[in-house]
């Protein structure tokens, strides 16, 4: 196993550093607080190609290498997590129609999501179906050549500005996913506010009512195939915002640096108090541990490896709670500036326990990590 | 083509402890959790050399040491053939 970045994987992550200084954290801010994040963003992460991340090239994608495509999330998420969050969830549906989607399905959509001229959003949460996804209840009735979708998702992200959702729903009894474009009749979006953190990921609600689709919007096979089509979404996701929260954890790290080498208490900076160097010390090699995880999960998953499934988990897992322990050390070191809006940290510490929910809570991975270590032989958990 | 049952035995020894019956339907007896459906996708493709399309995303296709050796063998096949 490569142990170290290639030089255009190096080269890459400068580029996307360079534009997440530029163009994202001087603004994440004032998005923060706005609960809004402007289109104008999507744009421009679609002119840079980076929306057509996993996007093979034959449809217009720039199909980045696994590490590569990390490391945009961990620029990206450093800045922003909001912004962070719309490559996870346009690429899970980029990668869905990649992995899943029938021939017409990648010719029609992939080149307009590779540019971000269409935006698409993951629609499986509902307000009875979280973590326990078998408890869906959104279903899609047989008629003619189509499917009619009834149902309620909600904390969609991105769903304002999505132009195409990737729905799960059931027929019968076996559960299967569509593409619903925006425009279909009995499609209703509703924006949702006052969310902990990662506030300007436009959240919505998006119900269905009587939403026809062609049979042809049917990604996957309903039933087993459902299980491929989401889990391997969801594994994207995972592995995106395990990504991401290095990121959050760096940006923690240098918040904390910078703030305890000027803040005076006592006579002398505040990197010089033993209690301050202590969450220092921890920050800091809890976030190189998670990027060795995540680069550990990417290796294996461009590997095409099975390990990967597992290692991605692992990595989640990790740079999550590294990223929460990170962001509240981070606001306890910033003392009473620390919560208060002139200082990043409290958005960091509201977007990390983000991120202990999302994409598997923190207790549903300490379960299925537990559970695959008891199956799994040493080869596998190595 | 060679028997590939041994080598999807291999792959299933690393997941499940128990010995598995080449007809026994590994879903249904529990053996496996969610993570599972993935493992066993990417070991078809990148460890049998046999590419998953949509069409194939059956449970069938995949619930036993039998089914993977046969969706495997009739995939190779037509390959072979065009």
């Amino acid at each position: 196993m490569t142990i170290q970045l290639t030089a255009d994987q190096r080269r890459a992550g400068a580029e996307f550093a360079a534009f997440a200084r530029e163009h994202i954290g001087p603004y994440a801010d004032g998005w923060d607080t706005a609960g809004w994040l402007p289109r104008r963003v999507a744009e421009q992460l679609g002119e840079r190609g980076y929306l057509g991340a996993v996007v093979p090239s034959e449809h217009g994608g720039t199909e980045l290498d696994a590490i590569t495509f990390g490391l945009l999330n961990e620029e990206v998420g450093r800045a922003c997590s909001s912004v962070r969050s719309l490559l996870t969830v346009h690429s899970m549906v980029a990668h869905a129609l990649v992995r899943w989607g029938s021939a017409e399905q990648r010719s029609r959509w992939l080149p307009e999501l590779a540019r971000g001229t269409c935006l698409g959003a993951f629609a499986l949460t509902e307000p009875a179906a979280g973590s326990d996804v078998q408890a869906m209840t959104a279903r899609a009735d047989p008629a003619d050549d189509s499917y009619v979708l009834s149902g309620h998702k909600h904390w969609i992200t991105f769903g304002q500005y999505a132009d195409v959702f990737l729905v799960f729903a059931r027929i019968g009894s076996r559960p299967a996913a569509f593409l619903v474009e925006r425009h279909r009749t009995g499609l209703e979006v509703v924006p949702q506010s006052g969310a902990l953190g990662t506030r300007a990921s436009m959240l919505a609600e998006v119900r269905l009512d009587g939403c026809r689709v062609p049979a042809a919007n049917l990604v996957g096979r309903p039933g087993f195939g459902l299980s491929a089509v989401a889990a391997d979404a969801l594994e994207l996701g995972r592995y995106s915002v395990a990504w991401g929260c290095v990121g959050l954890a760096e940006a923690c790290v240098q918040a904390s640096l910078r703030y305890a080498d000027t803040r005076q208490q006592f006579g002398q900076a505040l990197r010089h108090h033993q209690l301050i160097q202590h969450m220092l010390a921890d920050m800091v090699t809890h976030t190189a541990a998670a990027r060795l995880l995540c680069q550990r999960a990417g290796w294996l998953r461009q590997a095409g490896d099975p390990r990967s499934v597992q290692a991605t988990w692992q990595a989640k897992y990790f740079a999550a709670n590294t990223a929460a322990q990170s962001a509240n050390d981070a606001v306890q070191i910033h003392g009473s500036r620390g919560v208060g809006g002139d200082y990043p940290v409290q958005r960091y510490l509201r977007d990390a326990k983000v991120m202990e929910i999302i994409e598997g809570s923190t207790q549903l991975q300490q379960i299925t990590i537990a559970e695959s270590a008891y199956q799994a032989t040493e080869e596998v958990l190595l | 083509m060679d028997d590939i049952r041994p080598r999807i035995r291999t792959f299933l020894g690393q997941y499940i402890r128990e010995e598995v019956d080449d007809g026994e339907d590994i879903f249904a007896s529990g053996y496996v959790n969610s993570l599972f459906v993935m493992q066993l996708v990417l070991f078809v493709e990148n460890e049998l050399g046999c590419p998953i399309a949509d069409e194939d995303l059956e449970l069938e296709n995949f619930n036993s040491i039998d089914a993977i050796a046969q969706m495997v063998g009739r995939k190779t096949s037509v390959s072979q053939a065009s």
